[in-house]
């Protein structure tokens, strides 16, 4: 089981998850392409399920690798359905920028 | 059986309504005479049924659903029919049916002939519903629905603003009476606990306190609405304008049929008005007094249809006063022979307009005998019938009244009835001379158009005739045991005794000599006689006066040209009325609606409006439309939560 190096402590796992995090949650705040937005959701996804691998491993359970396999399935499907909208939105204004499309401002 | 007498007239409503247009005027007419002749064959069949009963039993119930059910609280779409209600569906469809023949004839020329027939049957169906409902409730639906029939009907010719304003005036007046069935109704059910006529009738003695002042302000409240519908002081203000409508309806709602739903409803609570001897003296009273009123104005006016409105106003006082002395059964005698003689009356008054090309002014009629003689015979029996000449139908029911009214001891009510028969002969017979006899003083036009009536207008006359002169034959007076009208009532009339007894044991005498009190066959005849006398004396007054001495009338109307004016515009009651009623609540309205509504209703409502749009519109800012914003939120919105759990 211990294949990885006792010498690396956990917090460096949370701090990476963290900042891996971070970064996604940033995209999403900063960046107006929604491929690029999208590509940040996957970050913050990942970010959670490095957390949780990292939990699974130093706890001695399995939970937390099951969660993964859901959370990677969620994501895949996610993927799938935000594309399609991409792609529609592309279609309909000819931009992936989000800010402009928002036609239901009031 | 019974829910198929209303159903048939609301069938043909239907139809009419629905296929109406694709019939045609004629068929549309005889499809609702059709209708209304089938339920009169019905209701003849299930008489004769009843009639086959022993006497004990006489009463068919049927159920047909339950209409509501709350708690204790239940009503029953049911039908009645006993002694009571056979006669009042008899006379309803019987005459009905007759009247609905003579529309075909009379609305011929009429634009609007499917919507008359349509609101006409749909009136049969009200008032069908009416005097079969087996309960309070089920009957004010009916009590409405002719309400409603009556106001489409008056105001028939819509496009006359007078005909609108009647039917409005009718409606507005009737709701007045309405609301004190309404509440009549409620303290009914509260201390009763039912609303269904033999389970109310059954406790009643029990529950009310005899001449308590809770089944006295019962009673009281559901005279107001007999007032309204019957056209009594003080709400008989609308019967008179309601000669705005076509004279079918006059004679079909507005005399024969509907105002009597009144002495209907207080004959089917004889129980509960016998509990309350003030009510009844009030009854009396009021009869009494419109009677005698009405016929005054009677005397002054100068529309044909007028002077029969008075009169049916007075006629209705008659039936009041007769059921206020306790004898019910009378009422509803007289119910019976006035629908037949009124409905006759204005029937032939419609003829005799008809023929004059819409002249309804008796002063420029006079002299019609020779050219309208079929009118003329017809109109001359029904005179003779109301001013209560022997052997004519009117004589019987009236002079009933009379001996009831001085049997039970209330001499000055048989009195005032006494110089009301007097007014009537004799404006009856002013009616029927100024018409028929004497010299034309027709215009030239009316006198080039004038015309006999077609047969389909006729033939209702006749039969309506020969009704006028037998129609009072079943209640000859001197048999033993009563005549055949008040033994064929006597199993309704017959469970008030019990009321009567229990009101007599509380010390209530009041009226507990009233209509079983026997006279000796002398002083019986003494009544007869003097009636009679009366009555003559009238119809000769008014030879005396308006056929051999024209002059006398002007003469006289100079003499007392006070009373002369003030019966002419029949006592100025629509200006007071106007004055003391309309017009303050006209004002109150007023203010109501520039203050109270457009200030502090609308106020409100547009106050709470402004409020949230005020709101909304610093909200709003936070809803930019780009979806970064959004995020934006969550993320600190997440970032608070997370911030909040850490702590704890």
């Amino acid at each position: 089981m211990n294949a990885l190096p006792a010498a690396v402590p956990i917090t460096w796992y949370l701090a990476l998850s963290a900042l891996v995090f971070v970064i996604g949650v940033v995209g999403v705040l900063i960046r107006r392409n929604a491929l690029v937005i999208f590509m940040s959701i996957e970050l913050m996804l990942n970010a959670a399920n490095l957390a949780f691998v990292t939990f699974a491993h130093f706890l001695n359970g399995l939970d937390g690798q099951i969660f993964v396999f859901f959370v990677m399935t969620v994501a895949a499907a996610e993927v799938a359905i935000g594309l399609a909208i991409i792609v529609n939105v592309f279609r309909l204004k000819e931009t992936v920028y989000v800010d402009e499309v928002n036609q239901l401002k009031g | 059986m019974l829910w198929i007498i209303p159903a048939l007239p609301l069938a043909g409503a239907a139809l009419n309504l629905l296929f109406g247009d694709r019939l045609g005027r004629k068929a549309a007419g005889w499809l609702a005479c059709a209708m209304v002749g089938l339920a009169f064959l019905a209701t003849v069949r299930v008489v004769l049924v009843l009639a086959g009963l022993p006497e004990t039993e006489r009463a068919l119930h049927e159920m047909a659903w339950t209409w509501m059910r709350v708690g204790d609280f239940k009503v029953d779409v049911a039908f009645l029919l006993d002694p009571l209600s056979a006669v009042m569906a008899l006379v309803v469809t019987g005459v009905g049916f007759l009247i609905h023949v003579y529309s075909t004839g009379y609305m011929a020329h009429d634009p609007g002939i499917r919507r008359f027939f349509l609101y006409l049957n749909l009136f049969m169906f009200a008032m069908l519903t009416l005097v079969l409902a087996d309960n309070y409730l089920l009957m004010f639906v009916g009590w409405e629905g002719v309400g409603l029939c009556s106001y489409l009907l008056i105001g028939f010719w819509y496009h006359k603003p007078s005909a609108a304003e009647a039917g409005k005036k009718a409606f507005i007046v009737n709701r007045i009476g309405d609301f004190g069935v309404l509440l009549g109704m409620f303290t009914l059910f509260a201390w009763g606990g039912s609303l269904q006529y033999d389970r109310l009738f059954a406790v009643a003695p029990a529950v009310f306190a005899a001449g308590g002042a809770v089944i006295t302000f019962a009673t009281l409240m559901l005279f107001l609405g007999c007032t309204g519908k019957s056209a009594q002081i003080p709400l008989y203000v609308w019967l008179p304008d309601a000669m705005e409508g076509p004279t079918p309806v006059s004679a079909l709602i507005h005399a024969a049929t509907m105002v009597t739903a009144g002495v209907y409803l207080v004959a089917r609570s004889h129980v509960l008005f016998q509990l309350a001897p003030v009510s009844l003296e009030v009854v009396a009273v009021i009869g009494a007094a419109t009677a005698l009123f009405a016929a005054t104005i009677g005397i002054a006016q100068n529309d044909i249809k007028r002077v029969l409105a008075y009169s049916t106003v007075s006629q209705l006082g008659y039936m009041f006063f007769a059921c206020g002395v306790g004898a019910f059964g009378t009422g509803i005698f007289h119910v019976m022979t006035h629908a037949f003689f009124k409905a006759l009356l204005f029937l032939g008054a419609g003829s005799v307009i008809h023929a004059l090309s819409d002249e309804q002014d008796l002063r420029k009629m006079g002299g019609l005998a020779s050219k309208l003689p079929w009118t003329h015979g017809v109109m001359l029996i029904a005179t003779l019938a109301i001013a209560g000449v022997p052997p004519f139908a009117g004589f019987f029911s009236k002079d009933e009244i009379l001996e009831k009214a001085f049997s039970s001891g209330h001499y000055g009510v048989w009195a005032v009835g006494l110089l009301t028969a007097l007014l009537t002969a004799f404006y009856m017979f002013r009616l029927y001379i100024l018409a028929f006899r004497g010299p034309s003083r027709l215009s030239h036009e009316a006198e080039h158009h004038l015309h006999e009536s077609p047969p389909s207008m006729i033939a209702p006359l006749v039969v309506l005739a020969g009704l006028s002169i037998v129609g009072g034959w079943v209640g000859l007076p001197f048999q033993e045991g009563g005549h055949l009208f008040e033994r064929w009532l006597r199993p309704v009339m017959e469970s008030g005794t019990v009321g009567q007894a229990l009101a007599q044991a509380a010390g209530h005498t009041g009226m507990a000599h009233a209509a079983g009190h026997e006279l000796s066959a002398g002083t019986e005849w003494m009544l007869i006689f003097i009636s009679v006398a009366v009555a003559l004396a009238g119809i000769l007054m008014a030879f005396r006066i308006y056929l051999q001495q024209p002059a006398a009338a002007t003469s006289l109307r100079e003499r007392f040209a006070g009373i002369h004016r003030a019966l002419l515009h029949k006592y100025w009651i629509d200006e007071l009325n106007d004055a003391i009623i309309v017009r303050p609540l006209d004002g109150l309205s007023q203010m109501l609606w520039r203050f109270w509504d457009t200030r502090v209703v609308d106020g409100f409502v547009n106050g709470v409006a402004g409020t949230f749009e005020g709101v909304s519109a610093v909200l709003r800012l936070f809803q930019t439309g780009y979806v970064g914003t959004y995020a934006l939120f969550i993320t600190v919105g997440v970032l608070f939560l997370f911030l909040h759990f850490l702590r704890h």
